[in-house]
């Protein structure tokens, strides 16, 4: 007994004793540290960027491979430029939500006597590439444009199911005469298709040649697959094996670029961005059971909302079982609709006219300040600050409704607004 | 801001100039940053006359998460650097240090120096060398640091190790016992292009070195740096600037761009006050950036870093007789872009603020095992909720 006192009293006055001690506090602290001082993830329902639920491992992988390619920024090396208005997808549409003003695109265009609009593609139409290479002068807006517009960039969530409606179900939604006498009209836009486009059987629908475009503030794009290949081309100068050259830039003259050669990024890569984009979850609803929340949603049915923001759709088929026939709640009809002189900017694209424009999905209304620094821009072009003063720019097609919510009382308002901000 | 950096310049050949007392060497006076190249034990322990091969390496474990995402456990030898020295003559000295990084996978000639020393107060220096801009740059090796992560300010606004090739001269004035000041002054070829239109997708400074600059300019022009400190016995204070244009403005003699420069100007500071060792530095940068892409690539960045750092035990531990325990905190900002956006007139975020705290145990005095805890938020141009990330990180670091 002796012998272990000794011992113990030798030891525990010894520097190893207060070494080991000391280590094991230590050590003991950080694998506490690592389970306990770590940040925790933000809610599921406040985020956007997330795949489609459902997804297989290798689609995961795949959506994953995407998400570096979306997130990927372009330097002058990569082919930036030489004019742009952006350096990554991402930076535009950050956290996959809605852009900011910083980072608006400008087109414009010309509208001709006949009642034609002229791009003005000898001017480097339709869009403005106001930035550009050091040494390289960026794009200006002719004097010969009669028209533009700014637009905003807008969220990417839930693109996959936008993208799988089938053209049948957009027709069914029009009634660009008015049959139904609600005020509403809505039509599609039709759009000549790129070279690189593929029709579906039994999904695409032509019409002498042409195709429904559904992305865009214009639904000036017919597939997913176009609207990010033109956005690589116009917003970040990077040329594609489906656009393989680079911009006309007017003020340098033809047959200039970067230093870097063309095609910049592969098919396979801008696939992989659009299978990205096509797995995105759908925005997150939040307290969707909230009582005002729900008499919210009966005043936004009550006064027509939902006539062009109609709350429901449903995929065709798809080889993504996430998305094959799937019911959801975008709040639109992929429809052009005219709404009226206030916003209307003189420019179009496809077969809308100029004060037409696409119904914008309403989903993530909620979540936009989370990409929007804390604020909010609504609308094509930001200029509404939030979602009353947004509405109050609704006229044409929508004056009606605008009209009902501006005589509504303050607690049916609020009731409303309520429900928007919880899509 | 020129005038700043002119006010810093003309300090700096002012303090050279009024220094003229020539004085012996005392230990009483803190060694300059400047010389911290020098002060290593493989050199510290050779002959006079004689050639030695020495070096550092370091190695740690990482575990970070960032908003609630974690990539787990990794581990990462991230330096092992060799030095070469060889003292020629009584007054040549030839430095060179080759640096691996995380194993082959980043090979680079940080120094290859040769200094001609007249007189302590005019050393002749020519080759590839550290920049005189700041503290943390002259004075990098990581057995000498006691967090395990390099400060933000000093290799993003600062783009430490910053080498460039070049010549120029610096020296020490002892004024007294207690006081010395000393100056550098070089010329380089400077950094290159990458400071824009990057794959960092900002104003990024380190992105203009490139390895290129050690054989030619991009532009023929040379960049201009300097340092001027005091130091007393336990403490040091320095000024320094680097200024350059740093774009191909010209191509097979014709100008195709505007002459386009980067400004760095820095304040450093190391003192030990009682038990406490307080160091840190703040820099400052001006980047003539084209108007069209000012929003994305900032015009002006500024960071800073400081440390505090406090023996917790000294003394004889397990086998070592000079064993110390510290304890170290770090807190550290950068701004990347100090502009407004002109659409909307808000500040432009994209900054970052880092809080770390951590351990050290040096068994001696040139070997330390580091553990520490960060927590990072960084906030990007918009102004969107801070990312929020955060790990723990064990490492060592060696002289040998």
């Amino acid at each position: 007994m002796k012998i272990f006192t000794n011992l113990f009293n030798e030891f525990r006055l010894s520097n190893k004793f207060l070494f080991i001690i000391s280590l094991s506090l230590l050590i003991s602290f950080l694998i506490i540290s690592c389970e306990e001082f770590m940040p925790s993830a933000p809610s599921s329902d406040e985020v956007l960027n997330e795949p489609i639920e459902g997804l297989t491992p290798a689609q995961l992988a795949a959506h994953l491979q995407g998400d570096g390619e979306f997130g990927k920024i372009f330097s002058k090396a990569d082919g930036l430029g030489p004019i742009f208005v952006n350096t990554s997808c991402e930076n535009c549409h950050i956290a996959d939500g809605k852009g900011h003003p910083f980072i608006q695109l400008q087109r414009f265009g010309k509208m001709n006597p006949d009642g034609t609009f002229d791009p003005l593609l000898e001017y480097g139409g339709r869009q403005l590439q106001q930035r550009s290479l050091s040494g390289y002068p960026p794009e200006v807006i002719p004097v010969e444009a009669t028209g533009k517009t700014t637009l905003m960039p807008p969220s990417v969530t839930g693109l996959g199911l936008l993208a799988a409606v089938p053209d049948a179900t957009i027709l069914s939604l029009t009634d660009p005469d008015d049959i139904n006498g609600d005020g509403i009209s809505g039509a599609q836009n039709y759009i000549s298709p790129p070279d690189y486009f593929e029709p579906v059987p039994g999904f695409h629908i032509e019409n002498n040649g042409k195709y429904i475009g559904r992305f865009g503030r214009k639904a000036g794009a017919i597939t997913l697959l176009q609207q990010v290949t033109q956005a690589y081309l116009n917003d970040i100068g990077i040329t594609t094996d489906f656009l393989p050259d680079d911009l006309f830039n007017p003020v340098v003259g033809p047959g200039t670029g970067d230093e870097v050669t063309d095609p910049e990024l592969s098919a396979s890569i801008v696939k992989s961005v659009e299978f990205y984009i096509r797995t995105l979850k759908q925005p997150p609803r939040r307290n969707e059971n909230d009582a005002d929340i729900l008499a919210g949603k009966l005043i936004f049915d009550q006064i027509n909302c939902s006539g062009c923001h109609i709350p429901t759709l449903v995929t065709g088929t798809s080889e993504i079982e996430a998305l094959n026939q799937k019911e959801f709640y975008p709040y639109t009809d992929l429809l052009l609709h005219d709404m009226g002189s206030e916003l209307d900017d003189y420019y179009t694209e496809g077969t809308a006219t100029t004060s037409e424009w696409r119904t914008t999905p309403l989903w993530g209304l909620g979540l936009a300040s989370n990409s929007q620094g804390e604020r909010t821009f609504f609308l094509h072009d930001g200029r509404a600050e939030s979602i009353e003063v947004a509405i109050s720019f609704h006229g044409g097609e929508a004056s009606q409704s605008r009209n009902e919510f501006n005589n509504l009382s303050e607690s049916d308002r609020a009731k409303l607004l309520k429900f928007l901000e919880s899509l | 801001m020129k005038i700043f950096f002119t006010v810093i310049m003309i300090v700096t050949i002012s303090f050279s100039m009024l220094a003229q007392d020539e004085k012996q060497d005392s230990m009483e006076v803190k060694i300059p940053s400047q010389d911290a190249v020098y002060e290593r034990p493989f050199i510290l322990s050779i002959n006079k006359l004689s050639t030695a091969v020495g070096g550092y390496f370091e190695g740690n474990s990482n575990y970070f998460s960032e908003d609630g995402v974690s990539e787990g456990l990794s581990f990462e030898l991230r330096r092992f650097n060799i030095f070469f020295y060889s003292s020629i003559g009584p007054a040549i000295r030839f430095l060179s240090e080759l640096e691996f990084e995380h194993g082959t996978e980043e090979i680079s000639l940080e120094t290859a120096q040769l200094d001609f020393q007249f007189f302590p107060e005019f050393v002749l220096r020519g080759g590839i060398f550290l920049v005189p801009i700041g503290m943390f740059n002259q004075n990098h090796d990581s057995p000498k640091w006691d967090i395990i992560d390099r400060p933000f300010v000093s290799t993003q606004i600062i783009p430490s190790t910053f080498s460039e090739v070049g010549f120029g001269a610096n020296g020490r004035f002892l004024l007294s016992n207690t006081l010395s000041i000393t100056y550098a002054g070089y010329i380089t070829n400077g950094l290159g292009e990458g400071i824009i239109l990057n794959s960092e997708g900002r104003t990024f400074i380190p992105d203009g070195k490139s390895e290129e600059a050690f054989a030619e300019d991009n532009n023929g022009l040379p960049s201009y740096s300097g340092r001027t400190a005091v130091q007393l016995t336990d403490a040091e204070f320095g000024l320094s600037f680097y200024h350059g244009v740093y774009n191909s403005y010209r191509v097979e003699g014709v100008e195709v761009d505007d002459k386009r420069s980067v400004s760095i100007a820095a304040f450093d500071y190391s003192a030990k006050i009682f038990e406490l060792t307080l160091q840190g530095e703040a820099a400052y940068s001006i980047i003539d950036v084209p108007e069209n892409i000012s929003e994305i690539y900032g015009e002006k960045q500024w960071g800073a870093f400081v440390d505090l750092i406090y023996p917790l035990y000294k003394g004889n531990l397990f086998l070592f007789n000079d064993a110390v325990i510290n304890t170290v905190v770090r807190f550290e900002y950068v701004d990347f872009n100090t502009s407004t956006f002109k659409v909307t007139g808000q500040k432009i975020r994209d900054e970052i603020t880092a809080l770390v705290f951590g351990f050290s145990f040096r068994p001696v005095s040139n070997t330390v095992i580091k553990a520490n805890y960060r927590r990072h938020w960084t906030v990007d141009a918009i102004g969107n909720p801070a990312i929020n990330t955060a790990g723990i990180q064990i490492g060592f670091a060696s002289y040998f």
